[in-house]
């Protein structure tokens, strides 16, 4: 098969900002107007491309905050020597197109009829996919059990903060402050680990569905720790964004 | 397709090319003043004792271990390197062995070479471009050991053409009759990869 | 290393083979390991996306878009759907 030499099939298109919400200091989530949207799964992504006036061109995935249904928004988080999440963030206004394609991806997707109990484990933007899919479970009135660990360098750091302090019902949020901790924080104040996951995640045995999302490193140390405590490789779905989250 | 695009007004590339260097940067290049790490694959960590560099024909190499390379005359050269990804870095002060140092040791012998990689990586050069003081297997960076990142122990440095040329983790550097193309030029990548002739790709 | 999974590739396997690919069975022809493409361990900063087996680090897969045309070799693979 070596060599095949195949034409592009996905489409670009261009779609138009309709509004920009604050979410942390660094982070926005971008509401879009997508012309030629099929819908989408929860926990898919999308691709984006600028093109700068010189003709140079770059391209990114960003998961799909929004649930199915819902008009389609991206969470982005700056990252200070990035090329493209600083323009994402700091320049695009309501108003302005921005060219996508998408919905992408099949297999770190949830559907109510994929059942639970979810044990959703997110590290810093890696909540973007899960909120998704904590959305999607709200809306179609899905009863499934849901625990979600969340880990985040500060309180500061916490997207979707107000939102995942009203919980649906069914939903548990337990979140993890890796760097600092406001006076008073009764939550935990450390990295994800086997240890960690043995106080908070559902055993092996309550056969839970886990999705993991996050960093590279945040993404292996609970997914090999999940693995190793006797959860089947196949139950625990990863998505890894690598060393920074993209730039 | 590109030319349907909309341009996103305000967005530009990280690093910009400033005026003055017209001239020593080859077409499409923007210079960077950061040393991107590219990677194709896990970064190998050899271990000194472990390590060996070779040259000849197959089958009949000369070999170093690492105590007897480091024995060898280096030279100390400061150039400008090329990526193909576009990036192109001033100044880059690099210590290593010439190539024209190894091939008198271990005897000129076949017209290309291909160099071998921990990891499995492979690429392609006319043995002409290594020598005539224009290639060395550079051991130190920035007066520091090379970091493995950038392919410590040792990677090769033929900064006349792309970078991918100048393998990283290079273990030897095979003589042959026939000019067979590496990885990258096994997928389209030029053979030879002149950055002034802007030759990225086979048929540039 | 700032190595992502398959699932970041999953609009340039979908330009390439049609159709969703990151949900698909693959198995390494080196060490016979067979994981849903999304799980495999893929290398972006380079000429080319690069993807390797997890477990044995061979490479599966290799993807090179030149002059707006994506070369695709699959022969680390010793399935792949």
């Amino acid at each position: 098969m070596a060599g095949t030499a195949l034409r592009r099939r996905l489409t670009w298109q261009v779609a138009k900002v309709s509004a920009v919400t604050v979410e942390t200091a660094s982070v926005r989530t971008l509401t879009l107007d997508v012309p030629d949207w099929p819908g989408h799964q929860a926990g898919q992504h999308l691709d984006i491309r600028l093109t700068a006036e010189d003709g140079y061109v770059a391209e990114r995935s960003y998961s799909i905050a929004s649930a199915p249904g819902e008009p389609v928004a991206i969470t982005v988080e700056r990252l200070d020597d990035g090329e493209v999440s600083p323009y994402l963030t700091d320049e695009l206004r309501a108003g302005d197109d921005l060219e996508l394609r998408g919905p992408i991806g099949g297999y770190f997707v949830w559907e109510p009829e994929d059942g639970g109990p979810l044990l959703l484990l997110a590290g810093g933007s890696g909540i973007v996919p899960l909120r998704s899919i904590l959305r999607h479970r709200e809306r179609t009135g899905s009863t499934v059990p849901v625990r979600l660990l969340y880990s985040s360098r500060t309180l500061d750091d916490v997207i979707y903060q107000a939102e995942l302090d009203q919980p649906a019902r069914g939903v548990e949020v337990i979140h993890t402050l890796t760097r600092q901790q406001p006076p008073g924080w009764a939550g935990y104040a450390r990295r994800a680990d086997a240890a960690l996951l043995a106080e908070v995640a559902w055993p092996a045995d309550a056969m839970p569905l886990a999705y993991a999302c996050g960093p590279t490193s945040f993404v292996e140390a609970v997914s090999q720790a999940l693995v190793q405590s006797g959860h089947p490789p196949e139950r625990v779905k990863t998505e890894r964004f690598g060393a920074t989250g993209g730039t | 397709m590109t030319a349907m695009s909309p341009i996103a007004r305000g967005f530009h590339r990280r690093r910009q090319e400033p005026a003055e260097n017209a001239g020593r940067v080859p077409p499409g290049q923007y210079v960077t003043k950061d040393f991107p790490v590219l990677s194709a694959g896990p970064t190998p960590h050899t271990a000194l004792d472990r390590w060996s560099f070779s040259i000849g024909r197959s089958g009949r190499q000369k070999t170093w271990n690492w105590a007897e390379f480091r024995a060898l005359p280096s030279q100390d050269v400061t150039v400008d390197i090329h990526c193909v990804t576009k990036w192109t870095k001033f100044d880059t002060a690099w210590q290593g062995v010439s190539v024209d140092t190894l091939l008198d040791l271990a005897g000129h012998d076949g017209p290309f070479a291909m160099a071998h990689c921990d990891g499995g990586y492979t690429t392609n050069l006319p043995v002409a471009d290594l020598t005539g003081g224009k290639a060395w297997v550079a051991y130190a960076y920035d007066g520091q050991p090379l970091a493995p990142e950038h392919g410590g122990p040792a990677r090769l440095l033929v900064p006349h053409l792309y970078f991918w040329k100048s393998a990283k983790w290079v273990r030897s550097l095979e003589l042959r009759d026939t000019n067979d193309p590496g990885f990258w030029e096994n997928y389209g990548y030029h053979i030879y990869g002149d950055p002034w002739r802007e030759q990225r790709y086979a048929g540039d | 290393m700032d190595t992502v999974d398959g699932n970041a590739i999953g609009g340039l396997l979908q330009e390439v083979f049609g159709t969703e690919m990151t949900g698909a069975a693959s198995v390494c022809g080196s060490c016979g390991a067979g994981r849903p493409v999304a799980e495999l361990a893929v290398y972006q900063r380079a000429p080319g996306t690069v993807v390797r087996c997890r477990s044995c680090d061979s490479v599966l897969m290799v993807f090179v878009t030149i002059r707006g045309r994506t070369c695709v070799d699959l022969l680390g693979l010793a399935s792949l759907g």
